[in-house]
């Protein structure tokens, strides 16, 4: 057991040549706060990303910023926040769910592709991924995309990369696409609606012109933690908005109006709840050391099948709980984890919804036997061998974190 | 000019036989023969280049496109797909030994489901087709590339087509959520649908901006937005193009996102002006157009912000359009550069790369340079938000020599592009065009890279070979391992 921890990108091809020659498998980790994200690695030695740190370029108003791959999201959001900027994509923080300590990476956050509430209007995480420099599994050093905002210059690689879990290159350095902060932001909420009523307003407001950055919807049981304690008692419907003050204030009028808002949270208890919608608060409690008699799912469906697919699943385990963001287009569900977490049951249940789920807290045990992503059929499974045998034909890089053989 | 692969005397040779298996899979007028018809196919917009097609194919529902490709694939045929043909880079070129596969005939809206905010269509339909399909509902697609009115949306997301509001709405590949495919196999995958993220591997968004190298797109889904509520325009006349330049930087520095905000260059305005009439300064070195769009409370704040902008960095005219009519007016102009260049000069050749925006002075000085040295004129539109860079070079094709040296003036403009830090193309594809500079930005490790996976769609290299990359795809070598225990010293690195 070696864990290897290259100072610059050339030292990280040489640790990759050396264990390719040698057959020997390596986990990829930057900071360490998503390895219990995925299938168990299984690998004898460790490529440790820690020390490729640091912001190489940001020119604010060039709405680009350079980074190699372990920055920590702390450095990267400080920077950010001192020009006015963000990612859009609103990276969540799912280290107090997930159970684990480390730092959050840049690297990290898009090569899992993760995504926070604006993604419903922003995009996800690979939408603003423009360019990075990586090592592929035979060790050698390469790059795609660029370091401005529009490029079309060869295949998207970017996309690729994101949400392949570190197993078809090591990326040593990215660029991101960064934007303006908004100047204000509140949040609309409704009370007591169903499900199904609840997806429905959000689509109406989704569908509004009123430029809705964040829709969730919390059941009863779980609004109590939400960390906004006026909130509790009733189901919540959570629709924000962000802008220019006079335009905040103006499209949460109309749509307060139109939909029957019963509340309305300024900026900081706004904060608060998205930043907690992201990093799944409702459940943290309940996957904290010593209560890990529960499982997490992931599911993103189309949004409008999201109630019955929930409705499915409780039907067939009595104790599942779950709420919605992106509109209903991600559900999270806790059940209890037993032997299977329920998986046969959430994936028939997707089967029937389409879209795809993934177990993303779960006893290692589970994670080691039932499917932690969705599993591949056909000319698509196939399709997904040759791909990562195109960038990792012996199976060097992260093997077996997402599939079985990737 | 740049050459493509050598036809294969073989397949040439077995072109009737060919022809033939074509007409068992798609019947009656679906399999196009004649000289004098083929010729329609012979390019796309990118018009300098020119090939006759072994066959031209159109199919009409996707069985008929996984029998074609499986025979291509049995028997070594090439294919190029071709949309409605209006890439500017070659894209759709075709190839004297290859099968021409025609998508003209896939032109349905298969369902509009506005509870999850997205479009089923297929790929023949047309860009400007779909917005016009949900406009009642108050609805519209967002990518808007100049040719939406004839693009398909299958060319747009071969290419990752963008438009003048690409910078706030984003290009294809963040307005697509789902397709299906056929593998040059003959292989149905679906990738992505009505719901958001990848299962897996994000093979969605490698396809898209793929140029048709890939595979063959058969159905598309898009996501729709509600359209804004108001826009307005400013018309900004700047006496140099530094002041334009520094005002674009201090509006996104202000934390403005315009809907659209393009530039044009003294010599751009003019021929505009000249087309469209719509009121442009004639005495600005450069113009922005800066367009607002949003609730009437947002517009109007940000317009207030914008003028004040305009003003602290020397704008010598600034005028906001007062109603609809006067808003389009204000962009007639620009949206008719092009034709409106046409007029200077009896033709013109028009580059798409991009640069870090504070570069552009540099760009555009050395440009100019290059103008004397070639002898020809440019006339220059840019979209200023994101850094993408339009010069029409001028010329004449009718001169012996003038379409050589205009093509050297691009390609030292995109050499200059990559040199300052920015990249070959910003949204009109690689394609033919800029295939032999993919060197300047990518090194032999990358270029490598992109080609395996392509060998992963498609190990034969049939699906449109001779585009984006200078040399033809081995994928028996790329594939090889080249690596062997004990050939590599262990690492001396700290260890742990």
């Amino acid at each position: 057991m070696e864990v290897f921890r290259p100072g610059d990108a050339h030292e990280t091809e040489q640790v990759v040549a050396w264990a390719a020659a040698e057959r020997k498998p390596l986990e990829i980790l930057g900071g360490g706060s998503k390895r219990a994200l995925g299938r168990p690695s299984r690998t004898e030695h460790t490529l440790d990303l820690s020390a490729l740190c640091g912001i190489v370029d940001y020119d604010s108003s060039e709405l680009v910023l350079t980074a190699r791959a372990a920055t920590t999201m702390t450095e990267i959001e400080d920077q950010l926040v001192a020009h006015h900027q963000m990612l859009a994509f609103e990276p969540p923080d799912w280290r107090e769910v997930l159970g684990t300590s480390g730092a959050q990476t840049l690297g990290g956050i898009l090569a899992c592709n993760l995504s926070g509430p604006r993604r419903v209007r922003a995009g996800a995480a690979r939408d603003h991924f423009l360019g990075f420099a990586a090592v592929n599994g035979w060790g050698d050093g390469w790059k795609a995309g660029g370091k401005v905002v529009k490029n079309v210059t060869g295949y998207d690689m970017c996309k690729l990369q994101a949400g392949a879990f570190g197993t078809l290159s090591v990326m040593t350095e990215v660029t991101v696409r960064v934007l303006p902060r908004p100047e204000t932001a509140c949040t609309l909420i409704l009370q007591s609606l169903s499900d199904e009523d609840a997806v429905a307003a959000m689509a109406a407001a989704l569908n509004s012109p009123h430029e809705v950055s964040a829709a969730a919807h919390l059941p009863v049981v779980l609004v109590a933690r939400s960390g906004i304690a006026e909130l509790a008692g009733a189901a919540t419907t959570a629709l924000r908005l962000e802008g220019p003050r006079p335009s905040v204030d103006f499209r949460a009028d109309v749509l307060g109006r139109l939909l029957g808002e019963a509340l309305r949270l300024g900026p900081a208890d706004t904060e608060r709840f998205w930043t907690g919608v992201g990093a799944v608060q409702p459940f943290v409690d309940q996957h904290s050391a010593g209560k890990s008699d529960r499982a997490l799912w992931r599911v993103c469906p189309p949004p409008s099948a999201a109630p019955a697919l929930v409705r499915r699943v409780q039907a067939g385990l009595g104790s599942a709980e779950a709420f919605y963001d992106w509109g209903g287009a991600l559900v999270w569900l806790s059940v209890e984890a037993g032997t299977d977490c329920g998986a046969p049951l959430i994936r028939a249940a997707v089967a029937q919804s389409g879209g795809h789920a993934t177990l993303i807290r779960a006893p290692e045990r589970v994670r080691m036997t039932v499917p932690v992503f969705e599993p591949l059929s056909g000319a698509l499974d196939a399709l997904t061998r040759r791909v990562k045998a195109s960038f990792d034909p012996l199976g060097i890089l992260n093997p077996g974190r997402m599939q079985e053989g990737v | 000019m740049l050459q493509m692969p050598m036809p294969d005397r073989a397949v040439l040779a077995r072109r009737a036989e060919i022809v033939a298996a074509l007409r068992r899979i798609v019947p009656g007028e679906g399999v196009i023969d004649t000289e004098l018809e083929r010729r329609v196919y012979e390019s796309d917009g990118l018009t300098a280049y020119r090939t006759l097609p072994m066959v031209v194919v159109l199919p009409e529902n996707t069985e008929q496109i996984v029998h074609i490709l499986r025979y291509c694939s049995a028997n070594g045929v090439k294919v190029v797909p071709r949309g409605a043909g209006t890439s500017l880079s070659g894209g759709a070129l075709p190839l004297a030994d290859g099968v021409l596969l025609g998508l003209g005939k896939f032109m349905r809206i298969l369902e509009i489901d506005v509870p999850n905010r997205c479009v089923v269509v297929q790929p023949g339909v047309t860009n400007l087709g779909i917005t016009h399909a949900v406009q009642d509902q108050g609805f519209y697609y967002a990518p808007d590339p100049s040719s939406q009115i004839a693009c398909t949306i299958g060319g747009n997301v071969a290419e990752n087509s963008g438009g003048v509001h690409c910078l706030k709405y984003g290009l294809t590949t963040n307005n697509v959520i789902g397709i299906e495919m056929v593998t040059m196999d003959g292989e149905i995958v679906r990738l992505g649908g009505k719901h958001l993220d990848s299962a897996g591997y994000d093979l969605l968004g490698v396809m898209v901006g793929s140029e048709g190298l890939l595979g063959i797109v058969t159905e598309v889904t898009v996501r729709i937005l509600p359209k804004p509520p108001g826009a307005r325009a400013l018309l900004l006349g700047f006496p140099t193009i530094e002041g334009a330049g520094n005002a674009v930087a201090a509006i996104i520095g202000a934390g403005i996102i315009p809907g659209g905000m393009e530039m044009m260059d003294r010599l751009a305005v003019e021929a505009a002006e000249a087309f469209a009439h719509a009121g442009y300064p004639m005495d600005a070195e450069a113009l922005l157009i800066v367009e607002l769009d949003g609730c009437e409370a947002e517009v109007d704040h940000l317009v207030q912000a914008v003028e004040a902008i305009a003003a602290e960095h020397g704008a010598t005219t600034c005028r906001t359009s007062r109603n609809e009519e006067e808003r389009l007016l204000f962009w007639a102009g620009r949206k008719s550069a092009f034709p409106a260049v046409g007029r200077l000069s009896p033709d013109y050749y028009c580059m798409d790369g991009t640069i870090p925006r504070k570069r552009l002075g540099e760009v555009l000085a050395r440009m100019k340079q290059m103008e004397g040295r070639y002898g020809l004129r440019v006339a220059n539109v840019f979209h200023a938000g994101d850094g993408n860079l339009h010069p029409l070079i001028l010329y004449d094709a009718n001169n012996p020599g003038e379409l050589e040296r205009a093509e050297e003036f691009g390609n030292d403009i995109l050499r200059l592009c990559v040199e300052v830090g920015g990249v070959l193309t910003g949204e009109h594809g690689v394609g033919v065009e800029k295939r032999d500079l993919m060197g300047t930005m990518f090194n032999e490790a990358d270029l490598d890279q992109q080609q395996r996976l392509k060998c992963a769609f498609d190990p034969d290299s049939l699906l449109n070979p001779g585009k984006v990359f200078p040399q033809l795809c081995k994928c028996a070598e790329l594939g090889r391992v080249h690596v062997h225990a004990g050939q590599v010293r262990f690492p001396d690195l700290p260890r742990f």
